[in-house]
Parts: C-alpha cells; sequence; structure tokens
C-alpha cells in the first residue's frame, strides 16, 4: 500500500497529463496571466498604455491606509459579506435538508430545479427585478396593501435590506447545492439510530446532521462571503446612496477616472485581506471538516 | 498541433485582410451611446449621401476616450470631445488639427464657439464645435405646481429622499459651487463645498449614472428633482413622453461643449471632414431635436431652423440664461484626483 502511494504521483502523472494539460493550460491562460498584470499595474504610476512616463512605486498600497476612508469601507464590506452568508446558511440549509431527506423522486427534482433555476438568468436581469418589487409603488408595495386590511408603505429600494435582499437571492443557490450533497451522504440508519437511542429531533440535528453537514455549510459559506465581499453591482442598483462599498469603489476606480494601478493596488489587499480571514479561521475549518 | 498553428496563423491573415480591405471606406466614429451620431437613420442618410460606412464605437468616460485613442492609433477617424478635454488630447498628440475649409457647414457655427481657446492651439482648429448643453436641475412635472427657480429646491425639507445627483464627482464639485456662488473653474472656498454637499446628502435618494436610471425614477414617480443634463431632458420628453421639465435656477449651472476632432492618423480624413459637416448640418440637427432630442446646437443656422417656441431655440438661445451658465474649463489630473477623493469621502459618511 505504502509502495503504491510512492510510486503513484511519479507513475501516475504521466498517463494523466493529456487529461490535466487543457484544464491547467486555460487557467494559466485566463487566471494566471492577467492576473499577474494587475499585480504588476498595482505597483506602477501609470499605465504605460496611456503614453505618459511612469515608474514603479507603492504609493498605490500607501493609498489605503493614508486615509481612514478605504478601511471603513472595507470593513462594511466585510460585515456585508457574514451578513449575507449569515441568511444564506439559516434560508439554504433547511431547503437542502428537505430536499435531501424529506422528497423523494419527481417533486425532489421540481424542487432541486427551481433552486438553481436563478443560474439560468442574467445576474443584471435579476437585480433589476428586485427593483421592480421592492420600490415604493413597486410589486410587494401594491401586492402587501391589496391583501392587508390596513395600509402600509413598503419601500425597501435604495437602502442596505435591500442590497442584503438582493445578495442573499443571487448567493443561497450555492449554499442549498453544497449543502445538499453532504446532507445526501448521510446515512438515514444513523439518524434511525439516534433516534431510536432517545435522542430528541434537536439533538438529532445539534449533534448528528449539523456536524456531518459541516463540510457543506463551509464549503458554502467560503463560495458566497468571497464574491459578496468585493461585489459591487448589487449594491450599486439596489444601495442608492447606502450602496458605497469597497467593490463599487474599486469598480470606479477602472471604470470612472480609469486610475487602474490604484484600482489593481485596493483589489489586491482585498484579496490579500480575505486569505488572511480564511487561514484565520482554518484551524476551526479542519476541526469541522 | 502544427496543423493547428496552422489553421490558426491562417484565420489571423485572413481576418486582417479583411479588416483591411473593409477600411477603405470606412468612417470610424467614437462617441458617447445614443448620442446622436448612432442614430440609425442619420447613419443610414450619411451612407447614402458619401458612400462611406460607418463604423460606431463608444465610450462611458473621458478618461476612457483617452485611453480608447492612445491604445489605438489610427483606428478612428472621428472623436467626439468635450472641450475641456480637447487640450489633454491635442498636447498628447492624439487629435490633429482640422481644415475648416473642408467643412462648409463650420461657416456657421456661432463665432464665440468656433474661436473659444479651449478648441484652437497656435491659430489652428483642434475641434469643431457640434452641440452644447447645461448641467442643471430637472423636475418631476408631477411633484410641482409651479416650477422651482432657486437651486435651494435639492435642499428642500419636503423633498427629502426624492432628490438625485449625478455619481460623478467632477459635476458633483461642480454644482456644490454654483449653490455656494463660486466660480466653477477657480473653487477659492472648498470648504464651504463640502460643507454645503455634506448637507445634501441625506436629502439624495440615490446616485444615478445613466440617462435611463434617471428616466426609470421619474417613471415610477420616486423622484422629484435631481442634477441632469439638457440634452437628456429634452430627450425624456420628447422621445420617452415622461414628465421631465429643465430648471435652469437662479444661480447658474455649470455649461459645456462637445466637440469633433479628428484623431492623429485617421486613414479616411475626407470621410471625417465628410461626417462632421453632416452632423452639424441643420438638417439633421432637426431632425434629431424632433426624433429624439438633443442638446443646442453650435451652428445658428441649425438652431435658427427650429420651430420659434421650442425649448433649445426660446430658453437655451435667452440672453437671460447665457449671463447664468459657466461654461467648464479643463481640470487637471490633480485636481480631478482631489476631487474623487473628496466626493468619494462624502459618499461614504453618509452612511
Amino acid at each position: 500500500m505504502a509502495g503504491n502511494i510512492a510510486a503513484g504521483p511519479l507513475s501516475g502523472i504521466r498517463p494523466a497529463l493529456p487529461l490535466l494539460a487543457p484544464a491547467y493550460l486555460w487557467l494559466t491562460l485566463a487566471i494566471f496571466l492577467p492576473l499577474s498584470a494587475m499585480a504588476f499595474f498595482s505597483f506602477m504610476t501609470d499605465l504605460p498604455l496611456s503614453g505618459k512616463d511612469w515608474s514603479f512605486t507603492i504609493r498605490n498600497y500607501a493609498a489605503f491606509f493614508s486615509s481612514g476612508l478605504y478601511v471603513t469601507l472595507l470593513w462594511s464590506s466585510l460585515r456585508l459579506g457574514l451578513e449575507v452568508t449569515l441568511w444564506c446558511a439559516l434560508i439554504g440549509f433547511p431547503a437542502a435538508y428537505v430536499l435531501a431527506k424529506v422528497l423523494k423522486g419527481r417533486s425532489r427534482e421540481a424542487i432541486f430545479l427551481l433552486v438553481i433555476l436563478p443560474f439560468w438568468s442574467n445576474g443584471l436581469v435579476r437585480i433589476f427585478s428586485w427593483a421592480m418589487v421592492l420600490r415604493e409603488g413597486g410589486i410587494l408595495d401594491v401586492v402587501l396593501n391589496a391583501i392587508l386590511p390596513f395600509k402600509i408603505s413598503v419601500d425597501l429600494m435604495y437602502s442596505y435590506p435591500a442590497v442584503i435582499i438582493g445578495l442573499v437571492h443571487s448567493y443561497v443557490p450555492y449554499m442549498v447545492l453544497t449543502c445538499y450533497l453532504t446532507l445526501q451522504a448521510i446515512d438515514d440508519s444513523l439518524i434511525e439510530a439516534a433516534r431510536s437511542l432517545g435522542a430528541s429531533r434537536l439533538q438529532v440535528l445539534r449533534r448528528l446532521i449539523i456536524p456531518l453537514a459541516m463540510p457543506g455549510l463551509i464549503a458554502g459559506a467560503v463560495l458566497i462571503f468571497v464574491p459578496v465581499v468585493g461585489s459591487f453591482m448589487e449594491p450599486r442598483i439596489l444601495g442608492g446612496r447606502t450602496g458605497t462599498f469597497y467593490g463599487t469603489v474599486i469598480e470606479d476606480q477602472f471604470v470612472a477616472v480609469f486610475n487602474w494601478p490604484l484600482g489593481a493596488a485596493l483589489s489586491f489587499i482585498l484579496l490579500a485581506v480575505v486569505l488572511v480571514i480564511l487561514a484565520a479561521a482554518s484551524p476551526v475549518l479542519r476541526r469541522a471538516t | 498541433m502544427t496543423r493547428l498553428i496552422a489553421t490558426l496563423t491562417a484565420t489571423t491573415v485572413f481576418a486582417s485582410i479583411l479588416v483591411f480591405a473593409a477600411q477603405a471606406d470606412e468612417v470610424h466614429v467614437l462617441n458617447w451611446k445614443g448620442y446622436g451620431a448612432d442614430e440609425p437613420w442619420a447613419v443610414e442618410a450619411f451612407e447614402k449621401a458619401t458612400g462611406n460606412k460607418v463604423v460606431n464605437d463608444f465610450f462611458n468616460s473621458e478618461q476612457e476616450m483617452l485611453t480608447k485613442l492612445r491604445t489605438n492609433p489610427g483606428l478612428y477617424d472621428v472623436v467626439m470631445i468635450n472641450a475641456a478635454f480637447n487640450d489633454q488630447a491635442m498636447s498628447e498628440k492624439l487629435i490633429q488639427p482640422i481644415d475648416l475649409s473642408k467643412i462648409p457647414n463650420a461657416a456657421d457655427i456661432s463665432p464665440d464657439k468656433a474661436s473659444s481657446p479651449m478648441l484652437n492651439h497656435d491659430g489652428k482648429a483642434y475641434g469643431v464645435p457640434w452641440v452644447w448643453g447645461l448641467t442643471a436641475l430637472a423636475i418631476n412635472d408631477k411633484s410641482f405646481d409651479t416650477p422651482p427657480a432657486s437651486i435651494s429646491v435639492m435642499w428642500d425639507e419636503a423633498r427629502k429622499g426624492r432628490v438625485v445627483i449625478r455619481d460623478d464627482a467632477v459635476e458633483a464639485i461642480q454644482f456644490g459651487a454654483i449653490a455656494t456662488g463660486q466660480n466653477i473653474n477657480d473653487i477659492k472656498d472648498m470648504d464651504a463645498v463640502k460643507a454645503k454637499l455634506t448637507s445634501l446628502m441625506p436629502q439624495i435618494r440615490t446616485f444615478w449614472s445613466s440617462e435611463n436610471d434617471w428616466n426609470q425614477m421619474v417613471a415610477s414617480n420616486q423622484i422629484d428633482v435631481g442634477t441632469y443634463w439638457s440634452g437628456s431632458a429634452d430627450r425624456a420628453k420628447t422621445q420617452f413622453k415622461l414628465p421631465v421639465s429643465l430648471v435652469i435656477p437662479q444661480e447658474g449651472s455649470v455649461a459645456w461643449l462637445d466637440a469633433f476632432s479628428i484623431p492623429v492618423g485617421s486613414k479616411n480624413v475626407a470621410g471625417a471632414e465628410a461626417f462632421i459637416n453632416y452632423m452639424i448640418d441643420p438638417k439633421f440637427y432637426v431632425e434629431w431635436v424632433t426624433k429624439v432630442g438633443a442638446p443646442v446646437s453650435a451652428n445658428e443656422k441649425a438652431v435658427a431652423a427650429l420651430p420659434e417656441e421650442s425649448f433649445n431655440r426660446k430658453v437655451m438661445g435667452d440672453p437671460e440664461v447665457a449671463k447664468r451658465i459657466q461654461f467648464q474649463a479643463p481640470i487637471t489630473d490633480e485636481q480631478r484626483e482631489k476631487y474623487l477623493a473628496l466626493w468619494q469621502e462624502l459618499k461614504v459618511n453618509v452612511k
């Protein structure tokens, strides 16, 4: 067995090469090269293609620390990421449980389809549909007032809750899918055994199901947290005047003022902070998985 | 692998031949999207009249426009540049002098615009004035019985949460300068501007970035008043039939001048001249205003061809209005970065 493993990497890599090469070539081309170009830009005073003189500098990174502005923004983006992840877990986990353990056959397929349906529509379309629902005189407002006996005014548009709603909607399928996979792998007889030994439903959930499903929950949380911290489209469209986040400021640097070096530096600081957070959390994560 | 490379090379060569062959009579135009030069009826009429084919490309900010010129030398034949950026484009050698004798309609451009120091350097014209307009206020007609006269309506407590401003640092700071009675091109008291804009923030519903944002918010009756471009307000009324009116407040407003230039290395200068001539032609302008809505033409004959009661002739041509407006002058990169830092600070502190 030991010999097998030792020989494995060497003898195994050659036949695997034709299978691996396309993916790695593609990753090198599509991710590594642009990313290293951006890393290069982030140390420049100006883009070489602007025709102006340029030199190397760390000014762009210093800009992050020179005022409290970017730190405040980064902090509010991290908070946004945590909140969205939490809501996704609260909404997604029960749904995944029902999918994996309660529903069977066709009804499961149908519900599963509904969960991944959002992936089939364009992100921008989804956000603009939320804009129609959330605004004053929008769909939610009209429907609630038609049902409820008293008059209320629902105007969530251009607010922090609107950003949360839009982001949770976009990312909850990730949580459902990752949790579904781990929940499905839990042997039903384990649950039956726990029940027959006198564990209450809550105890089964707390001591059996959640610990066993933890890898899925964590994978989902990482998949959601990382992109949400850098999100810019949802905050910009749904957030109104409260919609300025770290991601929107990076977007401004690229699109509005064409200061690519600063935008790139801000992006790498975000990347570093996210990596530090994941690294700091990794002992906890490893224990859980 | 060799065959793959051969195929790829063949494809590339073939594609570049295609591009080269097609370039002969093409006029490549760089402009904002939906800003006159890409109107299908106009492109069709121009192509029919001159035999040139128009290829439109677009930019989303002046910085992007300059970058596209720098990175694609020789690609564009006509570029639309805000006069405040003409100087920068010229000094970077991105645009070339224009022979106005080849553009017959240029003779009808109002003398003050044609001779603008922003477009003329060393006695040579680097830009042909096309249209000018204002960044003023526009109101939702449903929310006002009588249009407001003063810029202070933006700070009116009764309008709280129903005010919008564009998400643009330079525009916002210059708007603040007007509200505090300062010269937009020489802001002496930046603290006053900052204080004034800080007190505006709680009023704001959202920051708009495109015409579409603004029009949708009026269509769904979510806003009362906001900063808007004069041409866009006209389009909202004419093309989209929205209850929008432009207000030029008594405190004044920011004016800008848009001009056409010919980039250095243009492969079809004759086509470019013909296109510019067509763009400043009264016939095109009247059709643009009637069908779509547009800013004010720099061509006096074109404005005179509008109906007497039309907004662009009556209000924008009013000498009283002319006294109140301030034309944007060039801004240095340092100023722009300073404005952006201030604007971002204001936006972050609002939370």
